[in-house]
């Protein structure tokens, strides 16, 4: 591929300059003459002349029929069966930071089980001054914070740690989402049942049948995890944990606790099914690492991606993506066309926030050569994403979980992309 | 109750910061009774604490095992399919993909009993007494040659059983060994002399088609082609071949075929394709499958992609515990592969 991708720059100037310019030669860009009128203005349409649907038609609005490959999908040679599985965010559609709860990633190990809150019970026990007993009317009563945060499954991109997999930024990267949270702090819970000082950890399960029960260090418990029973201003899904489920900030989706129904504070880890025969990682060597909670730095070009190519041909190109970290706030995000030879910084939405996911934009004039297009997070504790070769270097290829690499994308000279590795 | 107004007063100083902070308790939620934790603090801890009272050997836990446990993980713990294997896998966690199961790979035997104890069986969770987990976990600890067969589990024994990965573990230790990554000025500019392309998803094919089908349907006539070979299939031509081999990695966990293949869990499948049903020598099949070869079923093109579409629903009472092979594509492409082992 040739290194020198042209007009790439954010520049304004450049790029209006660009953009005349491409308008001029190019048949494909948008600013090509029309040459017909366009019967879409001057005849007069159906929605312009007759009545749309009325208030009430949908009670609970769903996407507009033309969005509905804007969906969840699953892999399914990954897993054995659905009930136990997971599927992917369509990260490749969306924009801003905020997910929809209805196209949010799953990840089940028994099921999304349908619990009312009239029967909902959550019990704090073990090392405790009172044991207590919860219902979801109770928590209603404590007071409410609201946080953003992404929820990230330790194997989102899992699957590329051997090589480049699968063909999509849903399916490597699309194990992640982030929602505005509603609910109590655990540590007012915890503390209206009194810790005793013998107390160093707790033990989170849900109410399904897996319990996938989780231990969690009684510091962490104690500084910012949540009780949380809405997510973007309404009742939390089923598939999300409905109707309580445990956020655990920049930690991995596992200790997400869904249907949360227990919390027991312990002096030892218990060393669940979930935290030893999953979500460890084994290096190279044979040894493998565990309590490898945090979620590194990230990021990925959501677009142009393979799902998502670029069809209008040269000239102005948002390029774009998502990057986060469970050690704080995206401080910056760099962009490469050229497979990470050359960086340019990109522009950030909004400033990082903690343990949100950030928007990243770059504003470019596309001048339709090919490009290996790759992006590289950068966080407030001074982290840099790091490349495949680097993580590599560190760990070998069998960890399957925290796979935080640098993503490279091959767009080619058609617009089409595709998930390749570089030297 | 006084502790509203100190609830407000706390809140009106904290005005700026999002968390409040309370001093004093709120008085919700009731306390938990005996009989209420006794049936949700299940959990076992390595040291064993929360273990209830009781046994079971591994004869009997062979037997409970062959019941609620081998449709998914085998008769012998071997896992069917992409359920977990048990069993098997020591010495393989520094190979490429290591064979992680409760023999090669789980630090504690706490764990195990607690998960079968809680979780399992899948879709029966919590259906068993505390004598038939001591004596499942009796039984995967002799599928993994940790036990022999007169070995009796109890909460009195099990302090003796030591896992064979127990020290395979170190904690997060990232900070340090990856302490590099933390850089403050981070390469802009000629940060590497030359850049190639090592590998290409595309060339593995393993991402879901309904999205490459759109995405082809959508962008330009380019990926139409590499995606024709498929439909092409008179004399299975190579790549039909490969894409079977690697569609048939779901079914190697019980079949085997080639020169030095043997019936395993699943029969032997070379010269399948055309043979009569039931033609592996000393295979010991289904009464279904036997009366199928009794009147005359060959396993066709046609017979077989049925077969393997819905295996369960074309062969009420076959062995086969595999949910069928949901893209024709797949089908097609495995009877080319099993086909190229015709000879």
């Amino acid at each position: 591929m040739s290194d020198d991708a042209k007009g790439l720059t954010p520049s304004r100037r450049q790029f209006l300059t660009g953009a005349a310019a491409a308008g001029a030669g190019a048949v494909a860009a948008g600013a090509a003459k029309a040459a017909t009128p366009d019967p879409l203005i001057t005849e007069v349409q159906d929605w312009a002349s007759g009545l749309g649907e009325g208030v009430d038609a949908t009670p609970y609005g769903l996407p507009i029929q033309y969005e509905s490959d804007v969906v969840r999908r699953n892999v399914e040679w990954l897993t054995a069966d659905t009930i136990s599985s997971i599927n992917f965010t369509p990260i490749h559609a969306l924009d801003g930071t905020i997910t929809p709860q209805g196209c949010a990633f799953e990840r089940h190990h028994s099921g999304a089980i349908e619990l009312r809150k009239e029967d909902y019970r959550l019990m704090i026990n073990g090392l405790v001054d009172t044991p207590l007993v919860f219902t979801y009317a109770d928590l209603e009563r404590f007071p409410r914070e609201n946080r953003v945060y992404f929820c990230e499954c330790a194997a989102n991109s899992g699957m590329e740690w051997a090589g480049a997999q699968l063909n999509g930024a849903q399916f490597t990267h699309g194990m992640i989402h982030n929602m505005e949270y509603s609910g109590v702090s655990l540590r007012t819970l915890l503390e209206e049942a009194g810790v005793s000082p013998k107390g160093t950890w707790v033990y989170v399960e849900g109410a399904d049948a897996s319990s996938n029960g989780r231990s969690i260090p009684l510091e962490k418990a104690m500084d910012d995890v949540l009780v949380a029973f809405k997510a973007n201003g309404e009742a939390l899904r089923k598939e999300h944990g409905y109707p309580v489920r445990l956020v655990v900030p920049g930690w991995e989706g596992n200790m997400w606790i869904k249907w949360l129904r227990r919390i027991e504070v312990t002096d030892q880890a218990i060393e669940s099914r979930e935290e030893t025969s999953k979500y460890t990682d084994t290096l190279e060597n044979g040894v493998s690492r565990k309590w490898t909670w945090e979620m590194d730095a990230k990021s990925v070009v959501t677009s142009p991606s393979p799902q998502s190519p670029i069809k209008h041909g040269k000239g102005p190109l948002v390029i774009t993506g998502l990057a986060w970290s469970g050690r704080g706030a995206i401080t910056g995000v760099d962009v490469s066309v050229d497979g990470g030879k050359n960086w340019q910084e990109a522009r950030l939405a909004a400033p990082g926030t903690d343990r949100a996911l950030s928007r990243f934009y770059l504003d470019v004039n596309w001048d339709g050569s090919e490009m290996l297009l790759q992006s590289r997070a950068r966080d407030s504790s001074g982290y840099v994403q790091p490349t495949k070769a680097q993580l590599r270097a560190v760990r070998g290829l069998n960890s399957i979980y925290h796979n935080n690499a640098i993503q490279t994308w091959w767009v080619k000279a058609n617009g089409e992309a595709e998930n390749v590795e570089v030297s | 109750m006084s502790r509203f107004p100190d609830f407000i007063a706390a809140a009106a100083i904290a005005t700026a910061i999002a968390a409040p902070a309370y001093a004093e308790k709120f008085g919700l939620g009731r306390p938990a009774l005996p009989e209420e934790i006794a049936a949700w603090d299940l959990d076992v801890a390595p040291d064993g604490t929360g273990l209830p009272p009781g046994s079971g050997d591994v004869f009997t836990g062979e037997e409970a095992f062959a019941e609620k446990c081998a449709v998914c993980h085998g008769d012998f713990a071997e896992g069917v399919g992409n359920w977990p294997k048990l069993a098997g896998g020591q010495g393989t966690l520094d190979h490429d993909d290591p064979l992680k199961t409760v023999g090669s790979y789980w630090p504690y035997l706490s764990t195990t009993w607690d998960y079968v104890n809680r979780s399992m069986p899948f879709g029966d969770a919590q259906s068993l007494t505390p004598d038939e987990v001591y004596a499942i976990v009796a039984y995967i600890l002799y599928s993994n040659d940790l036990v022999d067969d007169e070995f009796v589990l109890s909460d009195e024994t099990f302090k003796a059983v030591e896992l064979p990965n127990a020290d395979g573990f170190i904690l997060d230790d990232r900070l340090e060994a990856e302490k590099h990554f933390w850089n403050p000025e981070p390469c802009m500019g000629n940060c590497k002399a030359s850049v190639e392309i090592t590998m290409r998803a595309l060339v593995l094919d393993v991402t879901p088609e309904e999205e490459s089908a759109e995405a082809s349907a959508e962008a330009e006539p380019v990926q139409e082609a590499a995606a024709e070979p498929v439909e092409t299939a008179e004399a299975p031509d190579p790549e039909l071949v490969a894409k079977g081999e690697r569609a048939f990695k779901k079914c190697k966990a019980c079949h085997q075929v080639g020169d030095s293949a043997k019936s395993k869990t699943g029969p032997i499948l070379n010269g399948i394709v055309g043979a009569p049903a039931g033609h592996a020598e000393g295979f010991r099949y289904s009464k279904a499958m036997k009366t199928a070869a009794e009147d005359g079923l060959v396993w066709d093109e046609v017979e077989l992609a049925a077969f393997l579409a819905k295996p369960k629903k074309y062969m009420k009472g076959t062995k086969m515990s595999f949910a069928g092979l949901k893209k024709d594509g797949d089908i097609e492409a495995v009877i080319a592969y099993l086909q190229s082992y015709s000879q």
